[in-house]
């Protein structure tokens, strides 16, 4: 018991710290590194839930796919992050004003915060005991059948956003060299190649 | 499991999903060469489903463990979404010819924004509302961007997704209290919650409902979430706007309604107060605003604004009447408002689109058919009988008296005179001003044979609402049965 939650503390406090860095940090390869190390202690913080599946999902999503792509974002688009953070000060006591204003707000909701003892027992899927099944097999389980719907039109907004992709992004351009199979295939010597007679030191 | 009997009720949603993606593919193997073939066989789809949908049983169904649901209210919503989807793919052809953006994703995301609508008005739960949301304003976000040479249509494109997704935050975020403080997202479990003498549904179940419904509010563009309309009214190509106005409204208006009235009927004092603020500022700033606008289609939004503020006083009254009142106006708003998109699409001098209101100048003199038409969907927007307006805002005002809600109905009043001023002033200037060049008649057969229906529906509806009224009735009383 004491070592899970010395692991939680642990896994918490790196977390939050490492969220403060993703902001502050100076350099934005350093803020998205911050961002990698925040995930990873969230999917730890997930694993001490019990909720393994879920971890794993962040770790290979959001890790492996999201924050190297921001990386790659970062390095490959040119923009002057110091000179976007000018200026960033003066918003400050506005910001704290409405994170302040949410916080209480936030306290005030948690304050009467009554679950009703059978709320758990109204969800639309009761979790089976851990002991019984793994996580994967349960989501496995309700997400085939009984959310089948919701699946589905989960998989045509994905279709969207790639046919909207492509319709707003993808152009013919001209003068652009393409690879053209048949064409390079049938070239014959004659026409690709020239034979000069160079002369000796004076260069092509 | 899937089951036949979970089949059944959503085979109009299969047909037209698997339509979309037909055509998809038929349009990717043709090339943009099959932009018109794909245009029709679109509508062809619209059509087919609206007649499947009639050909199911008309009783009330369920399917998928009641994420969806069928009954009379989604299927007279539905039909108009339709009709309007329909309707907007037709007027699109012709002007997406003539600007050369004629590609053929378009008709095909005009399709899935419609399926979207369909999922949307038929959501019986908090999951499936939000995936039908999304579906729909996806496809939206691209068609507003669709001309992505133009400046001012990418500015439109990108507002309206950076605001819907913040508003799809908003929603999200209300929609996990009401399931953290409810425990189930079903809107009949939620429904059977919050019924009866013991029941409490706590701080937690209403501020979810607070930001669920501000970001309904958003979609349907009511005060004071209304920012985005006029700029992606008049950014978005002209088309593309008319669409906007019509079938997402009606879908995200039957949305708010299924919502409001079904699961949290209940809650109706906690909710009735933020429907009547929303629905009072909306109308004031239909109305003021769009009095000094002189681009036709930002006027258009801030007429919108004012519709939709309209249709809420049938919603805060909260009893089967205002429903009804909201399914009429919907209905009749569909057919003023594609009429008058109709009048914008044809304003082309030299192959150039007009948009000014000033280029409407002596109108009467140079086209007095389309100058007729125009005058006759003005007046009726300013609900002056016996037009079409003047009854849709006739129903949800009577609604709103018998509820008690005086003070909503005279404002109500008072913004629709201070609004017809604006209506008015574009008959003047059709009528009586200096006439301007005129308009090239290039705007195509399609588009005046939709105005002709359109403006003949308007003036005659007095003659033979029963129909409408009759579906409305049918749809508002199926909500009141269940509930």
């Amino acid at each position: 018991m004491i070592l899970q939650a010395i692991s939680f503390y642990a896994f918490a406090a790196v977390t939050v710290a490492a969220a403060v860095m993703v902001i502050s940090a100076r350099n934005p390869v350093h803020s998205v590194l911050f961002l990698i190390l925040a995930f990873f202690n969230a999917a730890g913080l997930f694993v001490l839930m019990g909720a393994e599946f879920i971890a794993m999902i962040l770790v290979i999503v959001y890790v492996g796919a999201v924050a190297v792509l921001f990386l790659f974002v970062v390095m490959m688009l040119d923009i002057n992050f110091v000179e976007l953070r000018q200026g960033f000060l003066q918003y400050l006591p506005i910001g704290a004003l409405v994170g302040l204003v949410l916080l209480a707000e936030l306290v005030l909701i948690l304050g009467s915060w009554a679950i009703a003892p059978d709320t758990a027992s109204r969800a639309a899927a009761p979790t089976p005991a851990i002991t019984e099944t793994t996580n994967t097999h349960a989501i496995g389980q309700v997400l085939y059948t009984d959310y089948i719907y919701l699946f589905q039109a989960a998989g045509l907004i994905l279709l969207i956003a790639m046919i909207g992709a492509i319709v707003l992004t993808l152009r013919s351009r001209e003068g652009v060299k393409r690879q053209r199979i048949s064409d390079q295939v049938g070239r014959t010597r004659e026409e690709s190649v020239e034979v000069r007679h160079v002369e000796p030191g004076s260069g092509v | 499991m899937i089951t036949t009997a979970d089949i059944y009720p959503v085979l109009p949603e299969l047909f037209l999903a698997v339509a979309a993606m037909a055509l998809l593919m038929y349009g990717v193997f043709r090339g943009d060469k099959s932009t018109g073939s794909c245009s029709w066989l679109a509508v062809l789809a619209l059509i087919v489903t609206g007649v499947i949908m009639s050909l199911l049983p008309e009783n009330a169904e369920s399917a998928f463990r009641g994420q969806f649901v069928v009954d009379q209210f989604a299927r007279f919503m539905k039909w108009l979404v339709l009709l309007g989807s329909a309707l907007a793919v037709v007027m699109s052809m012709n002007y997406n010819a003539r600007e050369q953006i004629e590609r053929f994703e378009f008709p095909v995301l005009i399709l899935f924004a419609s399926l979207g609508m369909l999922l949307m008005v038929s959501a019986n739960d908090l999951i499936s509302l939000y995936v039908g949301l999304e579906l729909q304003s996806l496809a939206l976000y691209v068609i507003a961007a669709f001309r992505r040479d133009s400046t001012k249509s990418s500015e439109a494109g990108l507002k309206y997704f950076v605001l819907g997704a913040l508003s799809s935050g908003m929603l999200l975020y209300g929609a996990s209290m009401i399931y953290g403080f409810a425990g189930t997202t079903r809107f009949d479990a939620l429904a059977a919650l919050f019924t009866g003498p013991s029941a409490d549904p706590g701080v937690g179940v209403v501020v979810g409902l607070v930001f669920l419904l501000a970001g309904l509010a958003f979609k349907v563009s009511a005060v004071p979430f209304h920012m985005w309309t006029p700029d992606v009214y008049e950014g978005a190509p002209t088309p593309v706007t008319a669409f906007f106005a019509v079938a997402p409204k009606i879908a995200a208006i039957a949305l708010l309604v299924r919502t409001m009235v079904g699961p949290f009927g209940e809650l109706f004092a906690q909710w009735q107060q933020i429907i009547v603020f929303i629905s009072i500022a909306s109308m004031l700033l239909g109305a003021l605003a769009a009095i000094w606008q002189t681009n036709i289609k930002r006027l258009l939004a801030y007429s919108s604004i004012g519709h939709i503020g309209y249709a809420l006083v049938g919603l805060a009254a909260g009893s089967e009447e205002g429903i009804r009142g909201i399914g009429v106006y919907m209905a009749i708003y569909l057919a003023m408002n594609v009429g008058t998109f109709c009048c914008v699409l044809s304003m082309r001098r030299q192959g150039v689109l007009a948009e000014g209101i000033d280029d409407l100048a002596g109108l009467a003199r140079n086209h007095p058919m389309m100058a007729a038409a125009m005058a006759i969907f003005m007046f009726s927007m300013a609900g002056i009988p016996p037009l079409a307006g003047f009854f849709g805002k006739l129903y949800v005002f009577m609604a709103a008296v018998n509820e008690g809600l005086y003070v909503l109905a005279i404002i109500g009043v008072l913004t629709s005179v201070i609004g017809a001023f604006y209506y008015l002033r574009i008959v003047k200037i059709m009528y009586f001003d200096e006439p301007a060049d005129a308009f090239d008649r290039t705007a195509g057969r399609e588009i005046g044979a939709i105005m002709a229906v359109a403006g003949m529906f308007t003036l005659l509806f007095f003659v033979f609402p029963s129909p409408i009224v009759e579906g409305a009735g049918q749809a508002a009383a199926v909500l009141f049965a269940s509930g």
